[in-house]
C-alpha cells in the first residue's frame, strides 16, 4: 500500500507559497507515492486544480480529511493555528505521520515539543546540512536566492530612477550604485540581479574568499584595512567577528552609505540575532530617495531602523523590511521548494515503492530529521566540511630577494669598474691598429644593441635567418687567402668559402620567402 | 680596385647591413630590408674579390656555385616547421668558416709581426678558431636535437663541471703555450688541441640542454657565430667583418637575454643545463589538488567556438610537430567570416626558436595583425569566451604565478584560465618539457580535447 503525501493549503496570512506544483507532484506520483491537494492549495501561486488533476493528484474539499488520511504532510510553513478549526496543525497531522516543511526548531521548542507528543517524524527544511549532496534539496538557497532578486526588484520599484545609466536625447542619466552587505546565496542573487539592470553594485563579505565568487558576478569586492580575520564559520556561514574588525567595518559602510543609491543588507549569522549594520547616523547620512533592503529583517534586521514586514520612511530613505519575499515570486518559489522536496523524498525512497525510509546513517537525512518516531533527535552532529578550502599560508616574503637586490647594485658598479681597468690595462699594451678596430667593435656592439631593440617580436625568425646569412660575411676572410701561398691554406680556404656561401646564400633566400609569407 | 675604394665598398656594406637589421623593426619593412643585405653582401664580395690581393678566380666561382646552389636548394626546401633546423645548421657552417680561416691565416705566414702586435694577433687567431669551434660543434648538436636524431632530454654528465672546467684550464694552458711558440709548427699542435677540446665542450654545452630550452640555445649560437666573425674580423684587421660580427653577437645575445626572462631563467642556468636539476626543490605541486578533467568533443568544440564572440588561439610546438597550422587559419577564417573576433596570442618562448609559432602563422597566411604578442593580449583573457590552446603547456601553466614551489615559478605564462572557457588540445596527459603537472587542465572552466592536434583541428573545421 503506497503511502500518501498530502499537500494543504498554507494558512499564514499572505502566504503564497505551496510544497508541490503539478510537476513536482507528478515526480512524486512516480516515486511511488499517491498525492492529494487541498482544494485550492495552489491559487496563489498559479497553479489551478485543475492542473494538479491532470498531473494524477487528488484534490481534497475537507481538510481534516486530508490531514487525518495523509502519511506524510509537506507544507512550506511550520505548523500553525488553523484559523477556520481554532487548532494548531499539528493537532490536526496524523498520530505517527510525518511531516516535511520549514519548522526552524531552535526558535520553536513549544512546537517540537507538541510534535513529539503527536509520536511524528518531522523533517525540517531548514536543517539541510550544507554539504554538496544535499545542495539539491536546499530549500534555504533556493529561497534565498529569490529573496534576492526580488530584494532588487523591491527597492527599484521604490526608487526613483534607472538602474542603469543612460544617454538619452533628454540628458544624461548616471547609473544606479548599490552596495550589497553578505555575499551568501541571497546576496549573489541581488549582485547578479542588479548587475544585469545596470546598476553599479559593490558588495562587501567577511568571508575573504568569497571575493572570487562576487567578482566573477561583475561586482567590485569591497575590502576592509584591517586583514587580520578570516569570517568564515563553520558550514560555510559567517561568524561573529572581532571588535576591531567590527569597526573598521563600520567605518566601511558609513564611507559607502554617503555615496551609494542602494543598500541590501543580507548578513545572517545562524542562531545569532542579525548584526546592526547600518545606523540611524548611516541612514541619514544616505540621499534622500534611497533605498534600504534588509533581508535580515526577520530575526531583528541589520538596519537599526528596520520595521519587519513593512516599509517605512526615515530621514527620506525607504526602508523595505519584507520578510515574505520569496512568497511574493510564488510561482518561481513553489516551484524550487517544491523540486527540494522532491529531491529529499527521493533519497527518502530508494526503493522507488511509494515507502518512506528514514535511514539515520544517510548524512543528510540525519540533519534534516529533526524528530524520529517522536524522538527528538535535533540538533545533529555538526557537518565539518566549509566551502571554503582551509587558509593557506601566505607565501612569506623572502627576506633573501631583497638581499640579493643590493648587492646587485654594487656588483654591477664593481663589474665596470674591472672591465674598465681591464681596458686600460689593454689599452697600455696595445697597438694603435688593434685600438682602432676595438673602437669599431665597441661602437658596432652598442648600435646592434639599439637596433636589435627595436626588431618585433614576430620577426625573430627572420631576424636569425638574416643574421645567419649576413654573418657569412666571413666569406670575405676566405676571399682573401685563397690566393695564398701553400696548397693547404688555399684548400681551407676554398672549404670555407663554400660553407660560407651556403650560408649567405641559403640565409637570404630563407628570409625572403619567410618575409613574404607575412601578410596583414 | 685600390684599398681606400675598398673601404668605402665595406662601409657601405656595414651601413647597408645595419639597414637590414633596422627594416625588421616592422612587417612592411622587412622585405626591404633584406633586400639591403644582399646588396650590402654583394658589394662586400666584389670588393673583396676584385682588390689586388685575390687572384685565385677559378677556384672562387667554383666554390661560391658549389655553396650558392647548396644554400638555393636548402633554402627552397625547408618547411618552415624545420626553420629552427636550418638555422642551426646554418650557424655551424659559421664556425666551421671561422675555424677554417683561422687556421689558413695562422699557416699563411704572409704578414711578420712582432712584440705586441704579434702576441695579440696569435690571440685573436687563437679566440677566433676556439670561438667558432664551439659554435660549429654546439650547432650541430643543437641541430640532432631539433631533428631529434640526439635525444631533446639534457644528458647531464656526473662531473660536468668538473670537465667544463678542466677544459677551460687546458684552453688556456694551451693558449699561454700557443702564443709562446717559436714557430708555426711548435704553435700547431696546442692550436689544434685546443680545437678538439673545444669541438668536445661544444657537444658537451649543448648536450646538457633540454629541448624546451632550444630558443636560448639557437639563439646563443647565432650570437656566438658573431662573435666568431668579429674575432676573424680582429685577426684580418678586416672593420667590416668586426662590425658585422658585432651586430649578430648582440643580436643573438639579446634574443638569448629575451628568451630567458620569458623562461624566468638565468642564462647562466640553461647554459649549466638540465630543467628544474638546479634547485633541487622540484614540488609536486599537491598530487591532492588535481581534480577531475573534464572532456570535450570536437564537435562541441565547434559549437562553443561559433557561439563565441572572443575567441583566442593559444599556439606551442605541438602544433608545429602536428602541421595544424593550415586548418587553424581555416577555422580562423570561417569564423571570422561569422563574425567572431578571433585572434593569437603567441608566447615568447612558443616553439623551438624565437618568433618560431610567428613564422608558421604567417606561412599558413595569417594575417600578422591578428597575431599577438603575450604582453598585448594577457589583459584580455577575462573578456574572451573562448581559448583554444594547441599543443602548448608549459607557457599557460597556472602553477608559474600561483605556486612558488614550482620549477617554472615566476616564468610569465598566458593567462588562459581568466577566459570563460579554456579548451586545451592535447594528445595524453603527459607533462610538457619541464615536467611539471599543469593545474590548468584541473580548473573547472578547462576542457580537454584529447587526440592529435592535427586530427581534432580538422574534426572542429568540420564542424563548423
Amino acid at each position: 500500500m503506497p503511502m500518501k503525501i498530502g499537500i494543504p493549503k498554507e494558512v499564514h496570512a499572505a502566504e503564497c507559497r505551496v510544497a508541490a506544483t503539478p510537476d513536482t507532484a507528478e515526480q512524486l506520483i512516480k516515486l511511488g507515492y499517491t498525492v492529494a491537494v487541498e482544494a485550492g492549495a495552489g491559487d496563489k501561486a498559479h497553479f489551478s486544480d485543475d492542473a494538479y488533476r491532470e498531473a494524477g493528484v487528488e484534490i481534497y474539499d475537507d481538510v481534516k480529511a486530508l490531514w487525518a488520511e495523509s502519511d506524510i504532510v509537506m507544507k512550506v510553513r511550520g505548523p500553525e493555528p488553523h484559523p477556520e478549526f481554532g487548532v494548531e496543525e499539528s493537532e490536526l497531522l496524523r498520530e505517527g505521520g510525518y511531516l516535511i516543511s520549514f519548522i526552524w526548531p531552535a526558535q520553536n521548542e513549544a512546537l517540537m515539543q507538541r510534535l513529539k507528543a503527536r509520536n511524528a517524524t518531522v523533517l525540517a527544511m531548514d536543517s539541510v546540512p550544507r554539504i554538496s549532496r544535499a545542495q539539491k534539496a536546499d530549500a534555504l538557497s533556493s529561497m534565498a536566492n529569490i529573496a534576492g532578486y526580488r530584494a532588487v526588484i523591491e527597492a527599484a520599484g521604490q526608487f526613483g530612477r534607472f538602474f542603469t545609466g543612460q544617454i538619452t536625447a533628454a540628458g544624461k542619466v548616471p547609473p544606479a550604485k548599490i552596495m550589497i552587505i553578505g555575499a551568501g546565496v541571497a546576496g549573489l542573487a541581488a549582485i547578479g540581479t542588479a548587475g544585469s539592470m545596470g546598476a553599479i553594485v559593490r558588495a562587501f563579505d567577511t568571508r575573504p574568499e568569497v571575493k572570487e565568487q562576487v567578482e566573477s558576478m561583475g561586482a567590485e569586492f569591497l575590502e576592509l584595512d584591517y586583514q587580520e580575520e578570516d569570517g568564515s564559520g563553520e558550514g560555510g556561514y559567517a561568524k561573529v567577528m572581532s571588535k576591531a574588525f567590527i569597526e573598521a567595518e563600520m567605518k566601511l559602510f558609513a564611507k559607502q552609505a554617503m555615496e551609494v543609491d542602494v543598500i541590501i543588507t543580507t548578513a545572517l549569522i545562524p542562531g545569532k540575532p542579525a548584526p546592526k549594520l547600518i545606523s540611524e547616523g548611516m541612514v541619514e547620512s544616505m540621499r534622500d530617495g534611497s533605498v534600504i533592503v534588509d533581508l535580515a529583517a526577520e530575526q531583528g534586521g541589520n538596519c537599526a531602523m528596520t520595521v519587519p514586514g513593512e516599509i517605512v520612511v526615515r530621514h527620506g530613505v525607504t526602508i523595505i523590511g519584507f520578510t515574505d519575499l520569496p512568497s511574493r515570486l510564488p510561482t518561481q518559489s513553489s516551484q524550487l521548494y517544491g523540486t527540494n522536496l522532491r529531491h529529499l523524498l527521493t533519497d527518502l525512497t530508494p526503493e522507488k515503492d511509494g515507502q518512506i525510509r528514514v535511514n539515520m546513517e544517510d548524512e543528510v537525512i540525519r540533519g534534516v530529521t529533526v524528530i524520529n518516531h517522536g524522538e527528538i533527535t535535533w540538533p545533529p552532529p555538526a557537518p565539518k566540511l566549509s566551502a571554503a578550502p582551509a587558509t593557506k599560508p601566505a607565501p612569506a616574503p623572502s627576506p633573501e630577494a631583497k638581499a640579493v637586490e643590493k648587492p646587485a647594485a654594487w656588483k654591477t658598479a664593481l663589474g665596470m669598474a674591472v672591465a674598465g681597468l681591464l681596458l686600460l690595462g689593454v689599452g697600455s699594451v696595445a697597438p694603435a691598429a688593434f685600438l682602432a678596430h676595438f673602437t669599431v667593435f665597441v661602437l658596432a656592439c652598442i648600435l646592434g644593441y639599439l637596433v636589435i631593440w627595436n626588431v618585433t617580436p614576430a620577426l625573430h625568425t627572420p631576424l636569425m635567418s638574416v643574421t645567419n646569412a649576413i654573418s657569412g660575411i666571413i666569406v670575405i676572410g676566405a676571399l682573401l687567402q685563397v690566393s695564398g701561398g701553400s696548397t693547404v691554406v688555399t684548400l681551407l680556404a676554398a672549404i670555407a668559402i663554400l660553407i660560407a656561401t651556403v650560408n649567405i646564400a641559403g640565409g637570404f633566400l630563407v628570409t625572403q620567402r619567410m618575409l613574404k609569407m607575412f601578410q596583414k | 680596385m685600390t684599398e681606400g675604394m675598398i673601404t668605402i665598398a665595406y662601409i657601405a656594406a656595414s651601413v647597408l647591413f645595419i639597414l637590414a637589421l633596422g627594416g625588421l623593426s616592422n612587417q612592411e619593412s622587412a622585405r626591404k630590408g633584406n633586400i639591403y643585405g644582399i646588396i650590402g653582401m654583394l658589394i662586400a664580395v666584389l670588393a673583396t674579390v676584385l682588390g689586388a690581393k685575390v687572384t685565385g678566380y677559378l677556384t672562387i666561382i667554383i666554390c661560391m656555385g658549389i655553396g650558392g646552389s647548396i644554400g638555393f636548394f636548402l633554402a627552397k626546401k625547408v618547411q618552415m616547421t624545420e626553420m629552427p633546423e636550418l638555422v642551426a645548421i646554418l650557424h655551424s657552417f659559421v664556425g666551421m668558416a671561422a675555424v677554417l680561416v683561422g687556421f689558413a691565416n695562422y699557416l699563411d705566414a704572409g704578414a711578420h709581426l712582432e712584440g705586441a702586435e704579434r702576441v695579440i694577433h696569435e690571440i685573436e687567431i687563437y679566440l677566433g678558431i676556439l670561438i667558432g669551434a664551439v659554435t660549429f660543434t654546439g650547432s650541430v648538436i643543437a641541430f640532432g636535437k631539433l631533428r631529434g636524431i640526439v635525444t631533446s632530454k639534457p644528458v647531464l654528465l656526473k662531473a660536468r663541471n668538473g670537465l667544463n672546467l678542466s677544459m677551460l684550464l687546458i684552453c688556456i694552458w694551451m693558449g699561454i703555450t700557443f702564443v709562446g711558440a717559436e714557430s708555426i709548427s711548435a704553435g700547431m699542435w696546442p692550436l689544434v688541441i685546443m680545437t678538439l677540446i673545444a669541438f668536445i665542450f661544444g657537444v658537451h654545452m649543448v648536450m646538457a640542454i633540454g629541448g624546451a630550452d632550444m630558443p636560448v640555445v639557437v639563439s646563443m649560437l647565432n650570437s656566438y657565430s658573431g662573435w666568431a666573425a668579429a674575432a676573424t674580423g680582429f685577426m684580418l684587421s678586416n672593420d667590416l667583418l668586426i662590425v658585422t660580427g658585432a651586430l649578430v653577437g648582440s643580436s643573438g645575445a639579446i634574443l638569448s637575454y629575451i628568451m630567458c626572462r620569458a623562461m624566468n631563467r638565468k642564462f647562466l642556468a640553461v647554459i649549466a643545463g638540465g630543467f628544474g636539476t638546479s634547485g633541487g626543490t622540484v614540488a609536486s605541486s599537491g598530487d591532492g589538488e588535481q581534480g577531475e578533467v573534464s572532456p570535450v568533443s570536437a564537435e562541441e568544440t565547434a559549437e562553443l567556438l561559433k557561439n563565441a564572440r572572443e575567441v583566442v588561439i593559444v599556439p606551442g610546438y605541438g602544433m608545429a610537430v602536428a602541421q595544424a597550422q593550415y586548418p587553424i587559419y581555416e577555422i580562423t577564417r570561417k569564423l571570422r567570416d561569422q563574425g567572431v573576433n578571433v585572434r593569437f596570442a603567441i608566447h615568447p618562448v612558443a616553439g623551438r626558436m624565437p618568433g618560431h609559432m610567428n613564422v608558421l602563422l604567417a606561412e599558413a597566411k595569417v594575417p600578422y595583425d591578428i597575431v599577438l604578442e603575450m604582453d598585448e593580449v594577457n589583459e584580455d583573457f577575462p573578456h574572451v569566451d573562448v581559448v583554444l590552446v594547441i599543443g602548448a603547456n608549459d607557457i599557460v601553466n597556472p602553477d608559474a604565478q600561483d605556486n612558488p614551489g614550482s620549477p617554472i615559478a615566476g616564468m610569465p605564462v598566458l593567462e588562459v584560465w581568466k577566459a570563460e572557457t579554456a579548451i586545451v588540445m592535447k594528445r595524453s596527459m603527459a607533462t610538457g618539457y619541464a615536467g611539471v603537472q599543469n593545474p590548468l587542465f584541473f580548473k573547472e572552466n578547462t576542457r580537454m580535447l584529447f587526440g592529435d592536434a592535427k586530427a581534432s583541428v580538422e574534426a572542429i573545421l568540420a564542424s563548423i
